[in-house]
């Protein structure tokens, strides 16, 4: 059982870290004809945006208030009412995602009630979904918006049971945590039919983000799912979610709904995997469709393949809870060992992580517990490619964002499928790594203690080859 | 915050500013700020136009004091370049939490100036003001003062809350806390005739390493780069420099002014994107040496390089000039760009179709109108959608722009080329505008596109389909249907007369003309004229009907 550390320092280096509000915004962008939109300066904004681009290689909708200093002094409401009257006008979005910033939450704006005034002027909005969700700057994290977001969407937009209570037991509502890409949605989506069921993804990112190239130019989201078919997701007959991120907004469908939910932590490796088939062969009432027990076997064989490779690795990983817990602990299961843990924000999943101590910090974290602990495979994204240069050892980029590789929108770590293939690529990187960089000499074979300046990844490597 | 008002206004009242020159008293007062429109704007704030303008001093500590956002969602995202220190890409920030956001984040901050101390002691520290901590009245030039005694190096404020405006405005403030804090603080170890600022130039993707080998043949010595590729001492004692150049003036135009009014260092705003701007630009530095005393013989030198450097980018170019024949270019970019770049394409043989003067100011305009004629097709603002419409109609063959609007080029499947700060080539100088032209070729040749435009095989299939159920089809496979479908057809619309009435008189009466038409028919003959007659003409001759 690992401890949650906070963090001494005054001042943090590298940050992995990302804002609540551009998570919450996130959220939004799985949603048809959406419009995410950030109350407060500018800049949080355009640097969201910015970082949702060069992670996705896509046009990304996330517009501003562009609150002035003035705006800051007097408050938000005539800011915020001319953005949604702009956005209304121009881009006749479908739904308007607003999220508050720090600069908005230090001032005490009450969205909430401008919303309500900004109704009672403008009759011609009364039919557009306004969503609000309070995501200051100061707390929380990416992932923490992310929730709050999806379970406001539920709150406010999935409508109560109908009369006779009816549900349709081959419709199933997917709520992903914002640790899965566009194309592990696209994968849960075929295996969810595969088993005969209709799922409905909130947010489906994997309509909006995939990369697709639509017909026509459009300012909002090009894709997602619809809010027709959010109002009506009471009607399913079960809830699955994704990731303990998502635990609330499941909580929240089942108090409006009564639509029963099933958590899976994670979906990555055998285990989860098992647990998720037999779910789903229960609740479809089909038997397991022979493509994925061929699956199986072929992940299977891949870890019977990888261990040599990846067994005994120290493996220094930084993520966002869910997808920390997710990958160190498939990783754990190949044999792994979690040497540094780093994470954003608290998280019940925290403690389950299996290593002694998470540290909730920074790459300069990461990257100093790396070096004290010998590591000798790093785990986070793109920004901690400078740590693994100086640290010399294998760098794998996981979780956003992922902005120096190409294709990080359809990267693939869930199901069997996406498991093996996880399996390889770390396997083939280790491989890489030691033909590279650590070929026999005959230095090697003396005591470390001889060596000049030992670094542990060095001796550590040797064991493993030994 | 009074000094930030001040300094603000010092700024919108800037005289080196072609823009702000041409307003009223009032208007000057209220500077540049137009009211940022909530959900319809998309640019930076002040505090990114801070950062972005002195990211590039490579050896110095830049520490965000904010929430995560500001540094958080933003670092590690421009492709600067350095020769030396790799400080600079590590960031820093104080990560405000709602602790600090309830008891004042000057501790914090205080603190975290003392562990950058500790951990890496480099040459100085930059402290940048972000919305919160201005908010709540943390006062960092008063805790800037206090390190700077107390650690005995140099940190600097950087006055740069975002709400205070846009990014260009941060750019100058930014330039705002160099002239303040940092200019004139220290002495270089020697001085030569030789010395030369650059003023506004950031060496993204290494562009000033294009350059810099020409200053060092002609013995030019660039003191300080601001900021690119820069070092906090030479930017210290940049005040010893003979002359400027003002590459990027929209952003640090006051720096460049402020330095002539205090140190008398003369400057002059050029530009090397395109030939014959790189040529005019060292013209330009050549000619103010010599004129603050350089000796008489740089002009010569200077000559010959450029002599030789043309004309080797001039055969360089030669081959593309054919290719690009009858190809036109949109350019959205801003500023001084938007005509350098055309000066550029245009060297090349491309047409514009297009430059956006968003961020240009009067002197830019001028210029496009110069290079592309009063009838210039000058865009103020252009929606995404607009873009797209442009290149979906092939109205232009390329898009050159920032990497935002990226998507809007390559979902309409058209060349793009970015020409902004995430860039990965370095079109700058002579060498630079051979690699541009290269570039836009490689892009336009691509052999991608025209499999990408070919709409899927299944859906030419589709449409088939569709046309084989309509009632279109059905008259191809009936001569009846056919005939009376042809003589359907509407000659005279104003009075309704369809073809085989028209065909029925001229066969039972033998008709020649479109005025007998007229009379034995409803027909106006007025616009339908054309159409009578071509009936007429392709009606048999006249023994056949006389025969009837």
């Amino acid at each position: 059982m690992a401890i949650a550390t906070l963090p001494t320092k005054a001042c943090a280096v590298n940050p992995l870290k990302m804002s609540q509000p551009i998570g919450g915004a996130f959220a939004f962008m799985g949603l048809r004809g959406a419009m995410p939109l950030l109350h407060g300066s500018q800049g949080c904004t355009s640097f969201g945006l910015t970082l949702f681009v060069r992670h996705f290689k896509e046009a990304v909708p996330l517009q501003t208030t562009a609150m002035s200093e003035v705006a800051t002094v007097l408050g938000g409401y005539e800011n915020l009412e001319q953005a949604i009257l702009n956005i209304y006008n121009r881009t006749k979005p479908k739904i308007i995602g607003i999220c508050s910033t720090g600069v908005t939450e230090t001032n005490g704006d009450d969205v909430d009630a401008y919303l309500k005034l900004i109704r009672d002027k403008h009759p011609q909005l009364a039919k557009l979904p306004l969503v609000y969700v309070s995501t200051p700057d100061f707390k929380g994290a990416f992932q923490d918006g992310w929730e709050k977001a999806v379970a406001s969407i539920v709150e406010l937009l999935v409508e109560g049971p109908n009369v006779n209570g009816l549900r349709d037991p081959s419709r199933v509502n997917v709520l992903p945590g914002c640790h899965l890409t566009p194309g592990d949605l696209d994968e849960l989506r075929a295996i969810l039919e595969d088993f005969g069921l209709r799922p409905s993804f909130l947010p489906d990112l994997a309509g909006s983000l995939d990369g697709h190239i639509p017909d026509d130019f459009t300012p909002t989201t090009i894709g997602g799912i619809g809010v027709d078919e959010i109002a009506s997701m009471g009607r399913a007959g079960w809830t699955i979610a994704i990731g303990w991120q998502m635990r609330r907004a499941a909580a929240v469908m089942q108090a409006r709904t009564g639509v029963p939910f099933r958590l899976f932590e994670r979906l990555c490796g055998l285990g989860p995997n098992d647990e998720f088939m037999t779910f789903l062969s229960e609740i479809s009432g089909r038997p397991m469709p022979s493509k994925y027990r061929r699956q199986r076997g072929q992940l299977t064989d891949a870890m019977l393949d990888a261990h040599f490779h990846i067994g005994g690795r120290k493996l220094a990983i930084a993520a966002e809870p869910d997808l920390l817990f997710d990958l160190s602990s498939m990783l754990h299961e190949m044999g792994a060992q979690v040497s540094a843990a780093v994470t954003t924000t608290q998280s019940a999943v925290i403690e389950r992580v299996k290593t002694e101590e998470v540290l909730i910090g920074d790459l300069e974290d990461l990257e100093e517990l790396a070096r004290t602990k010998h590591c000798d495979l790093l785990i986070t994204h793109s920004h901690g490619r400078q740590a693994a240069a100086r640290l010399k050892i294998p760098f794998y980029r996981a979780g956003f964002p992922m902005f120096d590789r190409l294709g990080a929108g359809h990267q693939l770590s869930i199901g069997y499928r996406g498991t093996r293939d996880l399996i390889f690529d770390i396997a083939n990187l280790v491989i890489a790594d030691r033909e590279e960089n650590h070929q026999p000499t005959p230095d090697r074979w003396r005591p470390s203690a001889a060596l000049p300046l030992a670094s542990g990844h060095r001796s550590a490597a040797g064991r493993s080859t030994a | 915050m009074s000094s930030l008002a001040a300094t603000v206004q010092d700024i919108f009242s800037e005289p080196g500013c072609a823009k702000n020159g041409n307003k009223s008293e009032a208007e000057r007062k209220k500077g540049c700020t137009k009211q940022l429109q909530p959900g319809g704007a998309a640019g930076g704030c002040a505090f990114d136009g801070a950062k972005i303008a002195l990211q590039p001093f490579t050896d110095v500590a830049h520490l965000v004091h904010g929430p995560i956002a500001c540094e958080g969602n933003s670092w590690d995202n421009r492709g600067a370049a350095s020769s030396g220190s790799s400080l600079w890409r590590t960031a820093f920030t104080t990560d405000m939490s709602e602790t600090d956001i309830v008891f004042g984040g000057e501790k914090r901050l205080c603190k975290a100036i003392k562990e950058i101390i500790d951990k890496r002691d480099p040459p100085a520290i930059f402290v940048y003001q972000t919305c919160i901590p201005a908010m709540i009245g943390d006062d960092i030039n008063a805790v800037c003062k206090a390190a700077s005694q107390r650690f005995g190096k140099p940190v600097i404020p950087i006055n740069s809350p975002g709400f205070v405006g846009s990014k260009n405005l941060g750019n100058k403030l930014a330039g705002e806390a160099l002239l303040d804090y940092v200019i004139g603080t220290q002495e270089p170890d020697y001085a030569t005739p030789y010395d030369v600022n650059l003023i506004g130039e950031f060496n993204l993707s290494g562009e000033l390493w294009q350059v810099k080998p020409l200053f060092e043949e002609l013995g030019i010595r660039i003191l300080s780069c601001i900021s690119g590729d820069g070092k906090y001492r030479e930017v210290a004692s940049s005040h010893r420099a003979r002359a400027a150049m003002l590459v990027c003036s929209k952003a640090m135009v006051n720096v460049a002014r402020k330095m002539e009014e205090r140190y008398g260092i003369p400057f002059f705003e050029g530009s090397f994107y395109g030939i014959q701007d790189s040529s005019y630009s060292l013209r330009q530095i050549a000619r103010l040496l010599v004129e603050r005393g350089a000796p008489q013989e740089l002009l010569g030198r200077t000559e010959a390089v450029i002599a030789r450097e043309e004309a080797r980018a001039w055969a360089a170019i030669e081959p593309y000039k054919p290719r690009f024949k009858g190809k036109k270019a949109l350019l959205i970019t801003g500023g001084v760009k938007s005509w350098s770049v055309v000066a550029a394409l245009q060297e090349a043989g491309l047409e514009m179709v297009g430059t956006s003067v968003k961020k240009s100011t009067r002197e830019d305009k001028e210029r496009i109108k110069l290079l592309m004629g009063q009838d210039a097709h000058m865009i103020e603002d252009m929606t995404p959608r607009e873009m797209y419409r442009m290149l979906k109609d092939a109205k232009a063959d390329i898009m050159l722009s920032g990497g935002k609007s990226q998507f809007v080029a390559l979902k309409a499947a058209m060349p793009w080329l970015d020409v902004n700060q995430e860039r990965c080539h370095a079109y700058m100088g002579y060498v630079g505008m051979v690699k541009l032209v290269e570039e836009i070729d490689k892009s336009l040749s691509n052999p991608m596109w025209n499999q990408l435009r070919r709409p899927a095989p299944w859906e030419a299939l589709a449409k088939a389909m569709v046309h084989m159920q309509s009632p279109v089809a059905a008259i191809a496979h009936d001569p009846a249907l056919a005939e009376a479908a042809r003589r359907a057809r509407k000659i005279c619309s104003c009075n309704t007369v369809d073809l085989g009435t028209i065909e029925d008189a001229i066969y039972a009466h033998g008709l020649r003309s479109v005025e007998a038409v007229r009379n034995h028919t409803n027909a106006v003959g007025g616009c339908c004229k054309r159409r009578i007659e071509d009936v007429l003409a392709s009606a048999p001759p006249a023994g056949l009907q006389a025969a009837e």
